[in-house]
């Protein structure tokens, strides 16, 4: 608290200078004058212009998921709020910290269909953690320092705090400073003791245990993936992951099983299904990660790690709840193993292991090669072999590209991987990459796309180089938008209804267009030579990979299946006879 | 071959105690989590309840699984003005009132019927007119149904109520 009076506008920029804050996403307009005004020519945070607002909400996600720190995002009241919306939706469903500062109509004019005016606070309440209409210029640094709170701690969200024009340009000289707690907000991270002791004799009685392990070990940090490296070796069980956990355990270490779920490995669905004790870490037993709930893992006792207590029980009982941060629970359940394991004889799980590698053997990802055509796999793993001794993080779209990148490339650290999950967001990865970019300039930041999601943001090509950011977009170009192509074949008897991307850009000339440089390319045998190319071109690059149109992506659980009734490759692509077929229009889910 | 049974459940009826900061917006928020999950609201009060004015009771009358209950309970204990959640019917014995008003136009003859169903039921007149009552009447849900009930044959004209405010027993507080 000072006795110098500042203004509105200034407060929130000073609010946020004490909370840390470097960079900010987002996109003027006249109910955010004020703030920009505050903004120009002072140097302790970067505004970056985006040229959509919904870009702006994905790149702060990028930021914030490949830094650990939040996003913050600017804009102005009415449009600039709504276009908003979808990137708050999707920081919400995947647990992500933002902060979105929103301009409104000046106070005296809300509720009266003034200009550019929007409910912004009643249209964001159900697509944030929480949300703030500032009323009182007083309590406007109070209400910066407590979202930043809110949005970080316990399970991370976005916020929106809707700050009316005239509140920008009243003065205060009331100003916080440091951590605010929130008066009724505080999730508890330790977990509860005696379940966890609970949940390790469960580990320790396992024949068949695993781990399944979600973007919660993310969200608690470094300290988390660490602790669960620990625990999954110690214990020597198999480890699966979600889509949005990956990178959290080692890809090539030898227990992990790869990704579980609709796209999964066959050896993680079934090792999932036939465990008899589940931990749960950081997962929310989605469902597409669940399939057909009434047969998922039916033998298995559940252990359930989250932060969030709504998260546990929701759709699947769990026989061991523990609310706790991730880190905090792991570090616990570590002593209690250690102990216990000392007193016991130690595990051995040869006979559940015998029982993956069969699931191994059948090789599941394995795909038709061509000389001829691209296959879209193949492209994903040569992508995966030239970076995979370079500082990169990779970011996607959503649809099959999605799904191949999640299962092709390999992640050995957490924060390296930034994807849609929960709302499967297509035009979520450019922007998020230019996210990820901005955090780490020298790194290599590469968006897997695909080339109907890419056209949902495209305009950030601007973005991209007006601050010099050498993103690389990788389109696995199908001409299709594969993933609902790929669902009409099996469920809608291939009557491909609008799902063919015709009127194409020529995506070359579209990056010469902007500044940036651009690659075709449509032969197995000239990938390497594109890939080298865009990696070592300096700025930005577009890679037009034309791939296999009717390549489909498998595994696949098909909707409402249970884990063990995956679809295989060769079922499909050999033209096996035996090939499943699967009722027509029916899937719901 | 797996087996799975889907455990049946019976819907219960429970009365929630919610604590809640006293900020704008806070209603709307219970509210939109009761319809936007596809909860049950039976009865709905809500009014500051410290001298200062910062904390608000909500008390919410809700229909649902047990299973569904526990849902409920734990989605609003994660909104971010909620201080605390109380299940008065879980936690055990609490006192439950309703308050109603309840307007009749009565007809000769049905006067006497009224005010001595009234008198039963221990309201208040609280307005009368030549021809016309107020009744105020306080109890539990069934009591004030069941008063209502016997008004329809006396001449209703409409009532209102506040629905069900809550305490459990003892001296412990929330
Ligand atoms: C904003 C949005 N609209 C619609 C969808 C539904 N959808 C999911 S995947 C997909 C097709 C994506 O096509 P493309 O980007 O070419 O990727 P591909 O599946 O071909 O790899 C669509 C339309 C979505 N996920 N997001
Ligand atoms: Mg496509």
């Amino acid at each position: 608290m000072s006795g110098k009076e500042f203004s509105g506008a200034e407060i929130i920029i000073n609010s946020l200078v004490d909370l840390g804050v470097e960079v900010i996403f987002g996109y003027p307009g006249g109910a955010v004058l004020p703030l920009y005004d505050a903004l120009y020519g002072q140097d302790k945070i970067r505004h970056i212009l985006v040229r959509h607002e919904q870009a702006a909400v994905h790149a702060a996600e990028g930021y914030a998921r490949s830094t650990g720190k939040p996003g913050v995002v600017l804009v102005t009241s009415g449009p600039g709020a709504t276009n908003a919306v979808t990137g708050l939706t999707d920081a919400m469903l995947d647990s992500i910290p933002v902060i979105c500062l929103t301009g409104q109509v000046p106070s005296h004019l809300i509720g009266s269909d003034a200009f550019q005016e929007a409910d912004t606070v009643g249209i964001t309440r159900h697509c944030t953690k929480h949300n703030y209409l500032v009323r009182d210029v007083d309590q406007l640094s109070r209400i910066v320092h407590e979202a930043y709170y809110v949005a970080t701690s316990g399970r991370p969200g976005p916020v929106v705090i809707d700050i009316p024009k005239d509140i920008q340009i009243f003065t205060s000289s009331i100003s916080h400073s440091g951590a605010i707690k929130h008066r009724s907000y505080q999730p508890e991270v330790k977990g509860d003791i005696d379940s966890i002791r609970q949940a390790v004799s469960l580990m320790v009685g396992a024949k068949k245990p695993i781990f399944y392990t979600g973007g919660g070990v993310i969200n608690s940090g470094p300290a988390a993936a660490q602790l669960l490296r620990e625990i999954v070796q110690l214990t020597g069980a198999p480890i699966t992951s979600t889509l949005m956990g990956l990178g959290a355990y080692p890809a090539s270490d030898r227990q992990f099983l790869g990704m579980l779920g609709m796209h999964g490995t066959y050896e993680a669905n079934h090792a999932m299904h036939d465990c008899d004790v589940m931990i749960c870490v950081g997962a929310r037993f989605d469902d597409r990660v669940t399939g057909r709930l009434e047969a998922f893992s039916p033998n298995s006792r559940k252990i359930h790690i989250d932060i969030d207590r709504s998260s546990i029980n929701k759709t699947v009982r769990v026989d061991v709840p523990i609310v706790g941060d991730v880190a905090h629970v792991l570090e616990d359940m570590l002593k209690i193993w250690k102990a216990t394991i000392l007193e016991n004889a130690s595990q051995s799980y040869d006979d559940w292991w015998a029982q993956i590698e069969g699931w191994r053997e059948r090789d599941c990802l394995k795909y038709r090669t061509s000389d001829d055509v691209i296959m879209p796999q193949y492209a994903l793993e040569r992508l995966q072999e030239l970076t995979k001794d370079k500082d990169v993080y990779f970011t996607t779209e959503v649809g099959q590209h999605q799904m191949w990148a999640a299962q092709f490339l390999k992640f050995e650290d957490p924060n390296r991987w930034m994807t849609s999950g929960g709302l499967g967001t297509m035009g979520y990865g450019f922007p998020a990459a230019i996210g990820v970019q901005i955090a780490h300039p020298d790194a290599l930041v590469i968006d897997v796309a695909g080339e109907a999601s890419i056209q949902m943001n495209i305009q950030e090509l601007g973005t991209a180089i007006q601050y010099g950011l050498p993103v690389k977009i990788f389109i696995l170009n199908n001409e299709y938008m594969g993933m609902v192509r790929q669902w009409q074949e099996l469920n809608h008897g291939g009557r491909y209804s609008q799902s063919y991307s015709d009127s194409l850009p020529d995506f070359i000339a579209l990056a010469k267009s902007y500044g940036g440089h651009g690659i075709l390319v449509d032969k197995p045998a000239d990938v390497d030579a594109a890939i080298k190319e865009m990696i070592e071109t300096k700025g930005l690059v577009i890679v037009d990979c034309r791939v296999e149109k009717l390549a489909n992506c498998f595994p696949m659980v098909p909707s409402g299946a249970a884990h063990n009734e995956m679809i295989l490759p060769d079922d499909d692509e050999a033209g096996n006879e035996n090939k499943q077929e699967f009722k027509g229009g029916a899937a719901l889910v | 071959m797996y087996h799975t049974h889907k455990e049946i459940e019976l819907a219960e009826r429970h009365t929630l105690s919610i604590i809640v900061d006293n900020e704008a917006g806070v209603l709307a928020r219970v509210i939109g989590l009761f319809s936007g999950r596809g909860y049950n609201i039976e009865h709905l009060t809500v009014a500051p309840v410290d001298l200062s004015g910062k904390e608000s009771r909500i008390t919410v009358v809700t229909v649902g699984t047990p299973h569904v209950i526990e849902q409920i309970k734990a989605q609003l204990d994660r909104l971010v003005p909620v201080h605390r959640v109380a299940d008065l019917t879980e936690s055990g014995p609490h006192v439950e009132r309703e308050l109603a008003l309840i307007k009749v136009h009565c007809n000769n003859g049905e006067q006497q019927a009224a005010l001595r169903i009234a008198e039963a039921f221990r309201a208040k007149t609280v307005d009368s007119s030549f021809d016309s009552y107020i009744f105020e009447v306080t109890g539990k849900t069934e009591k004030i149904r069941a008063f209502i009930k016997l008004m329809e044959d006396a001449g209703l004209v409409e009532a209102v109520r506040t629905g069900v405010a809550a305490l459990t027993r003892g001296s412990e507080g929330l």
